[in-house]
């Protein structure tokens, strides 16, 4: 069925008796061209663009729990493309470009706002480096631009400008970033992929891989064994779990990352706002509620769940920029756990195992990679090469000595 | 999460550190035939469990003792506590 306003408007006059289920609930076949692991975002995504752009619909994507149950429908919603290198850049550049069309190619209202986003500097060698840095969106043919104080201050008034410690200087805006409702995501892509003929197959674990002569044939799942030419993971938290049954250990730590929303507010905030000199990020959802987030736990865990001493720091610094959210009642908190890379940048590619391919290590930055993601992971099963924006995101890059280290910290995974 | 140090007894987490799994304590020999592979392996790859972890924990705000912490991933539950010195000893590092 094909979504539009006027199907809105019949749908109210005669009851709304037609809507249909968005996908199937099929039985699982015994073998398949394709199978991906994981209903998330970047799973469902890379089924969609198998289906539609390169026309391999023999899939199954394999979810333990309920599609977008995972970090999709818990992140904080941000879709940019201001990233430094260029490893990275031109990929998010794509996924960005993909999202300005992704409702109108998906059929399906995910409320993409490109609300702009605004990197606060508050200080000289910041400025330096959001110049620097909005350079080379320019250059990858993103957007950018240095606001002075003024020019922030004409935004966003309410925030703490002369600050003692942290006066704010300034800020690097980045014009065609914003939000996207990530639960519609998730179910525009499987809509679209089940609508091509792919099985999404749910509350399905896979348990284990059939590997025979370092070719693998299918996954072993709590419905049996499932056959496959091609078998894709794609679990963002649990990459580290799930390839272990394949006897491979990756150059990821798991963490669980926080996010807040508050009370339904009047109208504040109509952009992202990051604050520069303490881990503290915020947007208003369209429902009122602020959604802001800080840093990680910062130890291993596969708790989705984390500890006070976030919670404190983030409101800390929350009130640091925006001093009047000391009124705001908090509604919710809630974590995911991501996988948190050893140079903070994603992997797509092959495994050393014929026929076994891999895309994780996300870090907190993997819902705006979505479309990207599943572009690139299905060019990558389908013609067997790394799509030319995703040639840096490779397994063996630390062995080359190829890291991409945005921040260049090294490899120590809570730091990225 | 409270750590129970060995010399100072039960201290917040906040006043902690944290670097990693603990198996970072097993430098490999540079001098080996095969340290290219090994260094690589040390540096960038990890078990990351669900379930037992054993892990680097630095009391920055307070005896700047480096700790191996025992701790489950999934429960945060911590079961046993050393100091790093200890632990390395135990594994034959150093005299
Ligand atoms: C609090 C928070 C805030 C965030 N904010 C942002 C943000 O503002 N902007 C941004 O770009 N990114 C953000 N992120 C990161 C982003 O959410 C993730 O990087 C991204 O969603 C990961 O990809 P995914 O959607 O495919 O993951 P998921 O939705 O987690 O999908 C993985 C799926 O795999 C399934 N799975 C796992 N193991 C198995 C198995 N053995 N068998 C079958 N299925 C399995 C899981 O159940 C899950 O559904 C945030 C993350 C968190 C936690």
């Amino acid at each position: 069925m094909r979504y539009s306003g006027l199907r809105v408007i019949k749908e109210a006059l005669t009851g709304h008796k037609g809507w249909t289920p968005q996908w199937r609930n099929p039985e699982a076949k015994k073998h398949y061209d394709v199978i991906i692991i994981g209903g998330g975002g970047h799973g469902l995504a890379t089924a969609y663009y198998l289906a539609k752009v390169h026309g391999v619909t023999n899939v199954a994507v394999l979810e333990k729990g309920y599609i977008g149950g995972g970090n999709v429908g818990r992140n904080t919603t941000i879709i940019r493309s201001n990233y430094l290198l260029d490893g990275n850049e031109p990929f998010y550049e794509l996924s960005l470009k993909l999202w300005e069309n992704l409702e109108q190619d998906f059929n399906y209202n995910a409320m993409v706002s490109q609300r702009g986003i605004l990197n606060l500097f508050h200080t000289d060698a910041q400025r330096d480096a959001a110049r620097r840095r909005g350079n080379a969106m320019i250059l990858n043919g993103s957007d950018a631009e240095l606001l002075d104080q003024d020019g922030v201050r004409a935004m966003y008034p309410f925030m703490d400008f002369e600050n003692a410690r942290f006066p704010i200087k300034g800020g690097l805006l980045h014009r065609r970033g914003g939000t996207v409702r990530h639960d519609a995501v998730a179910w525009g892509y499987a809509r679209g992929a089940d609508m091509r003929g792919v099985d999404i197959i749910q509350n399905c674990e896979v348990t284990g891989f059939k590997i025979e002569d370092g070719k693998c044939l299918g996954v072993e799942t709590t419905k049996g064994f499932i056959g496959a030419n091609k078998v894709a993971s794609c679990v963002a938290g649990s990459s580290s779990r799930v390839m272990e049954k394949a006897g491979m250990r990756l150059p990821i730590e798991s963490h669980v990352l926080q996010a807040f929303v508050s009370e339904g507010l009047k109208p504040l905030i109509d952009g992202v706002i990051t604050f520069g000199a303490g881990h503290f990020y915020v947007s208003q959802s369209d429902k009122g509620g602020l959604v802001f987030g800080g840093d990680l736990d910062m130890y291993n865990t596969y708790a989705q769940r984390g500890n006070l001493p976030v919670v404190e720091d983030v409101i800390e610094s929350g009130m640091a920029l925006i001093p009047s959210l000391g009124r705001v009642r908090l509604l919710r908190g809630w974590g995911g756990v991501m996988d948190m890379s050893m140079d903070g940048s994603p992997f797509i590619d092959k495994t050393h195992i014929d026929g076994l391919y891999f895309n994780g290590g996300w870090c907190y930055g993997g819902f705006k990679a979505t479309p990207a993601s599943g572009w690139c992971y299905a060019h990558l099963l389908a013609t067997g090469n790394s799509h030319e924006v995703a040639t840096e995101y490779r397994l063996d890059r630390f062995k080359r000595g190829y890291a991409i280290d945005e921040k260049g910290v090294g490899p120590q995974p809570n730091l990225h | 999460m409270i750590i129970n140090h060995p010399i100072l007894g039960p201290r917040d987490a906040q006043e902690f550190t944290y670097l990693g799994d603990a198996s970072l304590i097993e430098r490999p020999d540079p001098q080996a035939e095969n340290a290219d592979e090994t260094f690589h392996d040390y540096v960038y790859l990890r078990d990351n469990p669900a379930g037992e972890h054993q892990e680097l924990w630095y009391h920055e705000q307070g005896d700047r003792s480096w700790l191996v912490v025992t701790r489950n991933t999934l429960t945060h539950e911590i079961t046993d506590v050393q100091l790093a010195r200890d632990a390395a000893r135990a594994r034959g590092r150093s005299k």
